[in-house]
């Protein structure tokens, strides 16, 4: 296969892989009936607490651990303003990115400007192999994991008892309490996952995408992969569609120039935020089929009382 | 564990007294923070709070800071309580500012009275046309206004960004991506002596009244309010749910786009790549610590004009980082939202 062709699917691997990972755990906190509108907070927040942890232990692994875990707290933090004080999810979530952008610039202030090798490719040997073994082997271990992850996520979701109690909370949380199910609990779990999604997809952003912290790095990709849930209609496999047409998208600003299209970098750079745009209306326009697929529930909140 | 009783009504004691223990619970949580990070309490507090307004200047600094914010704040808080979310109101901002002043450098050097009131025109429409499109998509298409006007956030970023690079760029500016300085007949009449001060502040006021007016003398902002409180109600009632929508993200895009302009034709007095330091997007936790409420969204936007003020002083005094400032705002909202609750429920510790 022609070299640049691999070069080119292989960017929009790496630019698709935060989206998957994002936009996979939104979709799981949004079936259990919970809007978190924080992604990018959450995600700049993984980003920097992972690139931070590397820069001072010098241990990938550990990073990533941290995007994860930082991403969780920032999710319990919402978790237990919308769950347990019942406050409004939309202004939580975008309290939630408020906050995760200045946190994450006021960690990151001393990290600006440092570079970082970048995570090791996992099957090194595999990805000698002519031809195709760099754009099927010459990946990370997070590439991967999303791929495993989405298609654990769909298991869990269609196939597994506990999924199935998921998306009845998520679905009618009246029914699923009058059960005997832990609304709350189960609520809880499904937003900490976001969050630890979301961080990963930091994680991603800052030690593989581009290895280095810059402020509000992300660029809007938390707000895109919400969008990505919609045009998903909450299924995990189209999900991966949307995520890797999305990278192939915002890959387009990059390969512009080099493939002679004389439009500004600064309009080619829109194409991702027009295209969500564009899509939202594509999936939306069809109300029915958003009411048929959306979780019922969700963005209500729910107190056992009334 | 925490548990929850309904009340029988809301609070009106809780609702003044909320935001005002959120303020407390935010000093406190950055007393914490400043702590953490080793700076000394008192000089912290005195760069926050002391040193921004202890001079004339000062205070009319924190004129100029907080009408963008009291303005946008009044405007979204309208569309909030109907349950409209325009969260890109950042993006209306750009692109009044643009809008007016391409309208100021097309009359560079005419010196005419009429030249500043096009510019507002101008700035006005240009926010309302960035707001149109997401109203246009949630009419006509269902589409999520939260979603659509973020996006057009980025999208007026990258335009004017692309603008001053290009197009609007000074042609004697040695390729520095700025417009030309905008001529003084283009500039908003300061109303203060030596200070930044501008018109825009009045203006602001004046907004804040017609506000409280709208929704508390008018049908539309009776309308407003109901479809808000029980949107079926509403339908019930008559009021036309769309044209509630149109209106909203239309008044807040224009409102938006003149403090746009404002920021163009008063402090900054020219276009640059960045004309805001997130006016649109901490006028969302004015409106809300304002309780959605013009008169509250008018002292909301001076504690958070103070907040900007506070960290710039802190930033040259303390060598704090900037990003402090969005730390605040953010632990202030979560604050805001979390001692909501008190409105509602009785909040009692030990198992129900």
């Amino acid at each position: 296969m022609n070299e640049t062709i691999i070069l080119t699917l292989i960017t929009i691997i790496t630019a698709a892989t935060p989206l998957v990972y994002a936009s996979l755990g939104e979709l799981v906190t949004e079936r259990s009936g919970v809007l978190n509108l924080g992604v990018e907070g959450m995600m700049l927040t993984g980003a920097v607490c992972s690139f931070a942890t590397v820069h001072y232990s010098g241990s990938a692994t550990l990073g990533v651990l941290a995007g994860c875990l930082a991403g969780m707290a920032l999710a319990l933090l919402f978790a237990f303003l919308t769950l347990t004080l019942q406050s409004s999810q939309v202004a939580t979530g975008l309290a939630l990115t408020i906050f995760g952008v200045g946190l994450s610039a006021l960690i990151g202030q001393s990290l600006v400007g440092i570079a970082f090798e970048g995570l090791p490719v996992l099957m090194p040997e595999l990805a000698r192999i002519p031809a195709i073994g760099k754009l099927l082997f010459g990946h990370d271990i997070l590439v991967y994991g999303s791929f495993a992850l989405v298609a654990a996520t769909s298991w869990f979701l269609s196939r597994t008892r506990a999924g199935l109690v998921l998306r009845s909370v998520g679905d009618s949380h009246d029914a699923a309490h009058a059960l005997g199910y832990h609304v709350i609990r189960v609520r809880y779990l499904a937003t900490l996952f976001g969050g630890a999604c979301a961080g990963l997809a930091g994680a991603y952003l800052s030690m593989a995408y581009t290895p280095m912290w810059v402020e509000n790095m992300s660029a809007g990709r938390g707000w895109i992969a919400l969008a990505l849930v919609v045009f998903a209609v909450w299924q995990p496999g189209r999900l991966l569609l949307g995520a890797y047409l999305f990278g192939g998208i915002s890959i387009l600003q990059l390969h512009g120039q080099a493939l002679g299209f004389q439009v500004p970098s600064q309009l080619m750079s829109m194409l991702p935020y027009l295209t969500t745009i564009l899509v939202l209306v594509l999936i939306s326009r069809d109300g029915g089929r958003i009411r048929r697929n959306a979780p019922a529930s969700i963005g209500k909140a729910f107190h056992p009382t009334t | 564990m925490i548990t929850l009783h309904r009340r029988a009504s809301p609070s009106r004691t809780m609702g003044w007294f909320a935001p005002v223990i959120a303020l407390g619970l935010t000093l406190l949580a950055g007393l914490i923070l400043f702590a953490v990070l080793g700076v000394p309490l008192l000089k912290a507090f005195q760069a926050f709070f002391i040193d921004p307004v202890s001079t004339r200047y000062g205070l009319a600094e924190l004129g100029v800071k907080a009408a963008p914010l009291i303005m946008i704040g009044v405007a979204l808080s309208i569309g909030f309580r109907a349950q409209v979310w325009n969260i890109g109101a950042e993006g209306q901002l750009i692109l009044g500012g643009i809008c007016g002043a391409a309208v100021g450098l097309y009359f560079y050097e005419v010196d005419a009275w009429y030249v500043l009131p096009l510019m507002m025109l101008a700035g006005v429409l240009g926010g309302m046309l960035w707001a149109a499109i997401p109203a246009l998509l949630r009419t006509r298409f269902n589409v999520n206004e939260i979603l659509t006007s973020l996006m057009l956030t980025y999208v007026a970023a990258l335009l004017l960004s692309y603008l001053v690079a290009g197009p609007l760029r000074d042609p004697d500016g040695y390729n520095f991506p700025e417009s030309r300085l905008l001529h003084d007949a283009a500039l908003l009449p300061r109303i203060l002596d030596g200070t930044r001060l501008h018109l825009g502040a009045a203006i602001a006021l004046g907004i804040v009244v017609a506000a409280w007016v709208l929704l508390s003398r008018t049908l539309l902002g009776f309308a407003l309010r109901v479809n808000g409180a029980a949107p079926r109600a509403g339908t019930h009632a008559g009021f036309n749910q769309n044209r509630l929508i149109w209106f909203v993200l239309l008044a807040g895009g224009g409102v938006a786009g003149l403090a746009g302009l404002f920021e163009v034709a008063g402090p900054i007095g020219q276009l640059l790549t960045t004309i805001s330091p997130g006016y649109g997007f901490t006028a969302i936790i004015v409106a809300f610590l304002g309780r959605l409420h013009p008169v509250g969204v008018f002292f909301a936007g001076l504690i958070m004009a103070l907040s900007y003020l506070g960290g710039e002083t802190a930033q040259i005094d303390l060598n704090l980082p900037l990003a402090v400032t969005g730390v605040f705002q953010g632990m202030l909202l979560f604050f805001l939202l979390a001692t909501d609750v008190l409105i509602n429920y009785r909040v009692r510790w030990g198992r129900r």
